[in-house]
């Protein structure tokens, strides 16, 4: 009898701790494309998916370098690098993670299909030394391989075989994958159930190799598109969690006893950038291009007044720079975050100097839906250049409009925004942005700008293996990019999360991307 | 009969091939997806491959050609963002949509009838006239300011009804319902209404106008005359007259109602076609764009086509001529 009762008391704090599973309800503000991490060149739906998918490192909550599926690595040759595996982790379905299936995934990333073989632009080729160990060769001495590994999530090999998805859905073919809509990965959650556009909900794994530091049982994934709606369901109490708390809307969250707002800067830099082709698109100097002068670019970025921006614009969130990455990015330098002062005499002056005593008109590239708050700094922006003299011609577009304009150089002054991701380290602008084009450098020098000392500079940098040489170099590049003002930064965007007290602490890291395994709850 | 609905499969056909051109005519300036597709790190040759491989580097005919090939299949390919059938893709968002159209469209019908009924009868007292001032509100308010109030209302202040979302839904084979669980009954309430208001006033003010029109009639005052109740003139001679432009401009904004319920559906986010239009649109998805499209006119076409088949049931004089396209006037 007295063991019956025993039972039942127990029975009923079991039954008692199962209805208080703990539910972290994550309201986004747009829905991940599918649960394929390799299926979209899209940052923010590989951060939902490594609650699911693991990589072999992985970066802490303040941005270093950790290892993660791999143990421990070391660098064979200047161009091998040898990783040793975590032995003992399970893929969701119970299969034993080994060097098979990080060969089998490394193979589908770099498909000629996959729109993620960007991400790892040195891959060469892998090969098994034994289960637990696998060696990965680089094009050339290649320093930047950890970082990109952070994002090249592991698949386990049987399970592909099994549902024919050992290659990347190809969008041009029509034909859908089987990892399109299921997932299975090591990470600290598994996908227990999706409704696209609705919720996707992720259950806790019980069996994850690592120590959990969360004590979340259920994650509820739930895209909110509009922003006032999103606002409203968190001070409703239906959402926990926000990973985008509107920044108009702040002042209501906060006013809200039930509800935190965590606000930083993003790793996001933006500036100014100028077409410095032979001529200018839509300008009234027909003959030669004015932005070619650097008298000129001075005269705009001191006709800027940077806290005019800051205030108006941007609700005063921002954190002004003159430096094109921000301090958390290795590579920057802090006495290169110094600006020029807003002087708008001294404008005017310089650009008479340059011989544009009546300024000139050129267009001004800028998206209404890609950068925080940027049809509202590009308008201020706008109206300062024009008290210079100049006659800026603002034209603001969705980015799916601007962005082929921008891409084939049809500007002659784009607002720009980078974040350094996936890779969080200036080689990043550098290579992409700053370079001349080149094969595989400057995919995004879209406006013909460039030095030859700046990209030798690159050159160098990118296959040193030393760190402290490295940034060093990066450093100089920088220093000379801010030394001709190839660029006029403006700012470090602001962002905002906004938790329940329902939620007891998150890590909130500067690339804006949540860690829930990081996140406890009350 | 057979030859009527013939008649208009081919004008459905027609229509359809219309929208799809004019639609990929316009492809060309909505952006260019292999930007959004491929991140940061692409280099040039990768993004060249992939427009090459969507087939995007093709002038629009020959890509017009090719969607019309394939969708004569029934191959409407695969979403650039969502790596899933485009058809499989609607077909999931149709649920939703439809059924919330549907109890928009139930709730104009059930309120605006009697309210334009009432406002005929009455229509020098002072509640027809707060009604008709309030009716020009309902008109003129746009949906989405009218959601957001809803929602502060409803769901922050009071907390009665979820401000987001379609609740708890029930699968019946590929359909998906809320109509059957309370939380998917709950959350139907605030969209469904947003969505009726601009109907239920344009109901009411139909109604009304037409009312007033045939109460002007000579077999209305014959049935005075004879003496009929007020209730039977009112309900069963003169609403039964005024039914017709009722029916034609409620089938024809149901079709409006499912192709633009997108305002009230990014405003719910309540998950059907039009919140999937809308991704679409940000993300350039053209083989998702195109297909909607598509499925929207058809929905267009065979809603036409059966509100011309209701007139009939309402108007025993339209049968022969309606059926018959018009062929055997007499």
């Amino acid at each position: 009898m007295k063991k019956a009762w025993l039972l039942a008391a127990v029975a009923a704090f079991a039954l008692n701790g199962a209805v208080e599973a703990k539910t972290l309800k994550w309201g986004s503000a747009r829905e991940i494309a599918s649960l394929d991490p390799y299926s979209f060149g899209e940052t923010f739906t590989l951060s939902v998916l490594n609650h699911v998918y693991e990589g072999l490192v992985r970066y802490t909550g303040d941005l270093k370098i950790e290892p993660a599926l791999a143990e421990s690595w070391e660098t064979v040759s200047p161009t091998i690098w040898r990783f040793k595996l975590r032995q003992g982790v399970k893929f969701h379905n119970g299969n034993p993670f080994t060097a098979d299936d990080v060969i089998a995934s490394l193979a589908r990333v770099t498909h000629d299909t996959s729109p993620l073989k960007g991400n790892l632009p040195a891959y060469k080729s892998s090969k098994k030394i034994d289960d637990f160990t696998v060696e990965i060769e680089v094009n050339g001495p290649y320093p930047l391989l950890l970082n990109d590994l952070t994002n090249i999530f592991i698949f386990d090999k049987e399970w592909m075989e099994a549902n024919n998805s050992l290659l990347p859905t190809d969008s041009g073919k029509g034909v859908k994958g089987y990892a399109t809509d299921n997932a299975n990965g090591t990470g600290p959650f598994k996908v227990e159930s999706r409704r696209a556009d609705s919720k996707t909900i992720f259950a806790r794994n019980p069996s994850w190799w690592d120590k959990p530091q969360h004590n979340i049982d259920v994650i509820e994934f739930i895209p909110i598109t509009s922003s006032s709606t999103r606002v409203a369901a968190m001070l409703s109490g239906e959402i926990d969690f926000t990973n985008v708390a509107p920044l108009q809307d702040l002042p209501r969250l906060t006013a809200s006893s039930e509800v935190k707002v965590l606000q930083t800067n993003e790793l996001r830099s933006v500036f100014f950038a100028f077409n410095l082709g032979d001529k200018l698109v839509e300008s009234d100097v027909k003959d030669k291009n004015p932005f070619k002068d650097i008298k000129v670019r001075e005269a705009l970025y001191r006709a800027i007044d940077i806290d005019a921006v800051q205030k108006r614009a941007m609700r005063g969130l921002s954190r002004n720079t003159g430096a094109l990455v921000a301090p958390a990015i290795p590579g920057y330098e802090p006495s290169q975050d110094q600006r020029l002062p807003f002087d708008l005499a001294g404008a005017k002056k310089l650009l008479a100097d340059a011989g544009y005593p009546n300024g000139f008109s050129f267009v001004m590239n800028c998206q209404s839906d890609s950068l925080v708050n940027e049809e509202e700094f590009c308008q201020a922006v706008a109206a300062m250049w024009s008290r210079a003299g100049l006659k800026p011609n603002l034209s603001l577009a969705p980015r799916s409009q601007q962005a082929p304009k921008r891409v084939k150089g049809d500007f002659d002054a784009i607002s720009f925004g980078w974040a350094n991701e996936p890779m969080i380290d200036a080689y990043s602008l550098l290579v992409q942005v700053l370079r001349s084009k080149s094969g595989t450098g400057g995919v995004f020098n879209w406006g013909n700008w460039g030095d030859p000392r700046i990209d030798a500079l690159i050159d160098k940098s990118g296959v040193e293996l030393d760190t402290p040489k490295r940034i060093e170099m990066m450093k100089e590049a920088l220093k000379i990019a801010k030394a001709e003002h190839l660029f006029i930064p403006l700012h470090q965007q602001p962002m905002a999360w906004a938790m329940r007290n329902t939620m007891a602490s998150t890590v909130q890291a500067s690339d804006n991307k949540p860690r829930l395994w990081l996140t406890t709850m009350k | 009969m057979p030859a009527f609905l013939f008649k208009r499969f081919v004008n459905a056909a027609g229509v359809m091939l219309a929208v799809a051109f004019l639609a990929f005519l316009t492809f060309r300036f909505v952006g260019d997806p292999v930007e959004l597709m491929l991140n940061e790190q692409a280099s040039q040759a990768q993004r060249d491959e992939l427009r090459v491989r969507l087939g995007l580097d093709k002038g629009f005919v020959l890509q017009f050609a090719t969607f019309v090939g394939n969708a004569v299949r029934g191959d409407f390919g695969i979403s650039y963002r969502n790596q899933q059938e485009v058809f499989t893709l609607i077909a999931e968002r149709f649920p939703a949509t439809c059924e919330l159209v549907l109890v928009a469209t139930f709730l104009s019908l059930a309120v605006g009838i009697p309210l334009g009924v009432y406002t005929a009868i009455k229509r020098d007292s002072l509640l027809a006239k707060a009604l008709q001032f309030i009716s020009v509100l309902g008109v003129s308010l746009p949906s989405f300011a009218l959601g957001i109030l809803f929602i502060l209302v409803f769901s922050v202040t009071l907390q009665w009804l979820p401000a987001f979302g379609r609740g708890e839904v029930v699968q019946l084979g590929w359909w998906s319902t809320g109509l059957l669980t309370a939380s998917g009954r709950k959350a139907l309430i605030l969209p469904g209404i947003t969505l009726s208001l601009f109907q239920i006033t344009l109901v009411m003010r139909l109604v009304r106008a037409e009312m007033l029109e045939t109460m002007r009639t000579d077999f209305i005052r014959f049935a005075r005359a004879r003496g009929l109740p007020s209730r039977a003139v009112h309900f069963r001679h003169a609403l039964r007259n005024c039914l017709m432009p009722v029916i034609t401009v409620t089938g024809l904004q149901i079709g409006n109602l499912i192709a633009f319920a997108l305002v009230t559906e990014t405003v719910f986010q309540w998950p059907g076609m039009g919140m999937l239009f809308v991704q679409a649109v940000t993300f350039v998805d053209i083989p998702v764009m195109a297909a909607y499209l598509i499925v929207v006119s058809f929905i267009f076409v065979s809603l036409n086509t059966l509100v011309d088949l209701t007139y009939a049931w309402v108007d025993p004089r339209l049968r022969e001529d309606a059926l018959s396209g018009g062929a055997n006037a007499r």
